[in-house]
């Protein structure tokens, strides 16, 4: 996992009216930082059906070259969503930590 | 060479905003501001100005609009009054952290309710801490002079924040009045095109109005605080420029008759010229009294206030709105806070006048000025007082 990127230390650091001024910035901020269940995917359960990479409200599923679901940790920030769409009953929300 | 007009100011306010070249406009009439929009949108009609006149369905519209347009680079102007301001409210603090420099006029009216269309200042009162820079206006000829002074002010890379001009409804807006004119190409040398830090392009992508999480949010808010403290420096320089270019001169705290003087008189917007006329009558029979007419409300000029008040034995503090169950009124409470850590300083009183477009007159003045000497040998009851109140 890279690591998650640093705030500004001082106010001075900031830039004016705190612009973004790069582009696609906002991918070094690791949101998944804020989890605190992560989900677990089941392959016996799983359909590969795609629910779960439908409803994920962060777009952080994604589909393996076996066919298989799982999300992306550095900014899967726990909601549960896609465990309570997956009818199938494969995917588990647990306890970080 | 200037021009004398005799117009009416709101009209005139117009004619110096034309003179900025604005590429974008967005307004929605309310009285007592209307005019200035209505008049600006008949000077893009004539093609006097190459300008986009966005006729919003809302206030809340007008400044967001505005802000779209500044991020993108453009030179925006709007002008609201009174609950206009309020349904802008949202967007007000909005537009001064994203350091986008818009100029707005706010023709002063009264807040609702009951219903009152007239003038008193408790509508910009009610965004004093949105992070704009703050003018008042005290007549024709200032309002038109800020007008322009304020996009210069604004644009200043190490200011970029908004600016509102506040000129009191009717008392100002509806007056007409013989002011000076810029000419263009005076206005075009002392305004230059505006070139924006960062301007919302897809050749050069940035994002502006991010979010900010509790962990950058206190560095957002002392960066937003220290821009607004620090472009004090560039309004006195732009002033000075100003007076060098067209010989009227302006401060944050303007004196009047204040040599000798021991009891003053602060005064907020137009009210100030009708207190001149009330210090010269006292000069006229030995009374020691002056004039403060404080025109840069924010950031406030705490530095030229406690000069302002040197050797003053009392100072009456004149405020136009009403900051209910308050210590003060707005004024006095931030006059107060800025000379409590003098070792001397004045007596203050607070008189709260002209609310909803009462009439004060000359004699008010005098007699503000009476209590306040009285003052000294019997303390008022209260820290304030809405003067003039039938039945107190």
């Amino acid at each position: 996992m890279e690591k998650a990127k640093k705030w500004p230390e001082k106010w001075q650091e900031l830039n004016p009216g705190c612009m973004v001024l790069r582009p696609g910035s906002a991918r070094e901020y690791h949101t998944g930082t804020w989890r605190s269940q992560r989900p677990i995917f089941d392959t016996n359960r799983c359909i590969k059906c795609g629910v779960c990479y439908i409803f994920c409200p962060e777009g952080c599923i994604h589909q393996g070259a076996d066919g298989y679901f799982s999300a992306d940790l550095d900014y899967c920030k726990g909601c549960g969503i896609c465990a309570h769409e997956c009818w199938p009953g494969a995917i588990t929300m647990v306890e970080e930590g | 060479m200037s021009k004398r007009i005799g117009m009416e100011i709101a009209l005139a306010a117009a004619e110096a905003v034309a003179l900025c070249r604005p590429d974008v406009v967005a307004a929605y009439p309310i009285t007592p501001n209307t005019h200035i929009p209505e008049h600006l949108s008949d000077i893009v009609a004539e093609g006097r100005i190459d300008t986009d006149f966005i006729c919003v369905e809302s206030e809340h519209s007008a400044l967001s609009a505005c802000c779209g347009a500044s991020g993108a680079g453009a030179r925006a102007f709007t002008a609201t009054s009174s609950q206009g301001l309020l349904y802008m409210a949202e967007i007000v603090p909005i537009a001064s952290s994203m350091r986008l420099p818009i100029v707005m006029a706010i023709g002063n009216r009264a807040l609702s309710g009951p219903i009152n269309i007239w003038n008193d200042h408790s509508d910009i009162m009610s965004q004093r801490d949105s992070g704009w820079i703050s003018l008042f206006a005290a007549d024709g000829q200032e309002t038109v002079d800020m007008m322009i002074q304020a996009f210069k002010i604004a644009e200043h890379r190490d200011v970029m924040l908004p600016v509102n001009i506040n000129l009191d409804g009717f008392q100002l807006t509806h007056v007409v009045e013989p002011m000076l004119l810029p000419e263009q190409k005076e206005v075009d040398r002392f305004l230059p095109p505006y070139k924006p830090y960062a301007a919302l392009h897809p050749d050069n992508a940035v994002s502006m109005g991010s979010l900010g999480m509790p962990d950058i949010f206190n560095e957002a808010m002392q960066a937003k605080d220290h821009a607004l403290i620090r472009s004090k420096k560039v309004i006195l320089e732009v002033w000075k420029e100003w007076e060098q270019l067209f010989g009227r001169k302006y401060e944050p705290i303007g004196a009047y008759r204040m040599n000798g003087a021991e009891v003053a008189l602060l005064t907020l917007g137009s009210m100030g010229d009708t207190a001149e006329v009330a210090v010269d009558e006292m000069r006229s029979k030995g009374v020691k009294v002056g004039l403060l007419k404080l025109k840069l409300w924010r950031p406030f000029p705490t530095e030229e206030l406690i000069k302002a008040v040197k050797g003053l034995t009392s100072l009456a503090v004149i405020d136009r709105a009403v900051s209910f169950g308050g210590a003060n009124a707005p004024v006095a409470a931030e006059i107060k806070a800025a000379l409590y850590d003098q070792k001397e300083r004045p007596l203050i009183t607070n008189y709260i006048i002209g609310l909803g477009g009462r009439d004060v007159v000359v004699d008010d003045f005098v007699k503000m000025v009476e209590k306040t000497i009285d003052a000294r040998k019997k303390k008022p009851k209260e820290a304030y007082e809405i003067y003039g109140v039938r039945g107190s």
